[in-house]
């Protein structure tokens, strides 16, 4: 018998909010960084309604490719990239960061949601670029992974967990 | 709105998917380590499941690491969840211990873990919390540790009660404290329920059930070890937790087969 199956993964519930955001949470990379830019959207279930309780978290590499090894990926010091964001969906099931366009051309980013039993993963790119994964999707799907601009330093990424324009999410080999 | 539904209702759609998994495993298909995303006993995962095949896909570089924390990030501290107020909490004290490890048995080393719960009585510091067991002043509910060299975790907290939820009529969740970690790789990403041995509401709780594997869902309960209980103090509880990623090498025991 092996003992290292793996263990279950269960709904973050709808209980989080006390325990999971943390101050600065979805600041990635300093505002006031030249480099900077909003990467948001909504988070929408079947019926287009946003998703109130969800917590999207993203991990990236820096504008030169590079990942973050540096120990301190929670506590900011308002200096600096981390790499590593997390953000609670309001009551309109919106969710903000404040990044860097990653090298590595997309942000991986992890949903968890009161109702979703085992997260779900899928990749924000920051432009439709020469990739593997996209080149493998049908057109319509492919956009569901690409970033809008928005606005000046701004990318809306939605997620639709179900339905018309359902995102793609990914299942790693 | 159609009528509210019963638990022998609820039940008996549980019954029917684990006879459905466990006849896929008899046809020769692995069985299910994690549970479904669309799971309709559990109602709110009707309209938040994906429809579409999860594509599968080779992780690249980034994917292959994983934040990187760190004694500044968390305390010692922050995992006693019994001395974050003037006053001790209420309740059954006990110590939550184990490790961490990869599909491989490997230490997952200096990786955060969080960790969420409800009071001895079952209720959330939550504003969205509303049923009427009392709230304790003296207790909050959230803790964090950063795992040791060889994968190992203690928290101090108090035994969380059983409290009731909305998903159908007279619906209990067992008690259970929610766990968050992380693996050595973003796509070992994991949260989780740790759950009391011998809770009679298990067999009811459409969340735990989600796992249609019983012996899946049965790696979420923790293991009661007198070994760590401190003599006038508290009782102690054991609960390994294994994060596999990208090609785990975990596979069926080979004599489960035929």
């Amino acid at each position: 018998m092996n003992d290292f199956a793996p263990t279950p993964s269960q709904t973050v519930g709808p209980f989080f909010h006390f325990a999971l955001p943390y101050d600065d949470g979805p600041r990635v990379a300093p505002a006031a960084d030249p480099r900077a830019v909003r990467l948001h959207g909504t988070v929408f279930d079947g019926t287009g309604t946003g998703v109130r309780d969800a917590v999207i978290e993203i991990w990236q590499a820096d504008d030169t490719g590079s990942p973050s090894r540096r120990r301190g990926s929670l506590v900011r010091d308002g200096f600096g990239f981390t790499g590593f964001g997390r953000a609670a969906t309001n009551l309109a099931g919106e969710y903000s960061f404040t990044t860097l366009v990653p090298g590595t051309s997309f942000a991986t980013v992890a949903i968890f949601a009161r109702g979703l039993s085992h997260h779900l993963f899928t990749r924000a790119y920051f432009s439709d670029v020469d990739d593997a994964l996209l080149g493998s999707l049908p057109a319509d799907r492919r956009t569901t992974l690409v970033a809008t601009a928005d606005a000046e330093r701004s990318y809306r990424f939605d997620i639709r967990l179900q339905g018309d324009g359902e995102t793609v999410f990914l299942e790693y080999t | 709105m159609s009528q509210p539904e019963t638990q022998a209702a609820i039940s008996e759609e549980i019954r029917q998917i684990e006879a459905d998994a466990a006849a896929l495993v008899s046809a020769g298909g692995a069985p299910e380590l994690h549970p479904r995303r669309d799971y309709p006993p559990y109602r709110s995962s009707l309209l938040r499941h994906p429809t579409h095949q999860l594509v599968r896909v080779d992780p690249e570089e980034i994917e292959r690491f994983s934040p990187a924390f760190g004694h500044t990030d968390v305390d010692e501290l922050e995992s006693d969840l019994t001395i974050q107020h003037a006053g001790e909490p209420l309740g059954e004290r006990i110590t939550v211990s184990g490790r961490v490890v990869d599909g491989d048995g490997r230490p997952v080393r200096a990786q955060l873990i969080e960790l969420w719960q409800a009071n001895s009585a079952g209720r959330y510091v939550h504003k969205r919390d509303q049923h009427p067991a009392p709230l304790d002043p003296n207790f909050t509910g959230v803790g964090r540790a950063i795992t040791g060299d060889d994968g190992s975790y203690s928290f101090r907290t108090i035994k969380p009660g059983p409290y009731p939820w909305l998903n159908h009529t007279n619906a209990w969740r067992p008690a259970h404290i929610h766990f968050s970690v992380f693996g050595s790789q973003f796509t070992q990403r994991l949260v989780t329920q740790m759950y009391f041995p011998g809770d009679p509401l298990f067999a009811l709780d459409p969340i735990y059930q989600s796992i249609a594997d019983p012996a899946a869902r049965e790696r979420l309960v923790g293991r009661y070890d007198h070994s760590s209980s401190v003599p006038e103090h508290s009782l102690g509880y054991r609960w390994d937790i294994v994060l596999t990623g990208p090609r785990s090498t975990w596979l069926e025991a080979e004599d489960a087969d035929e």
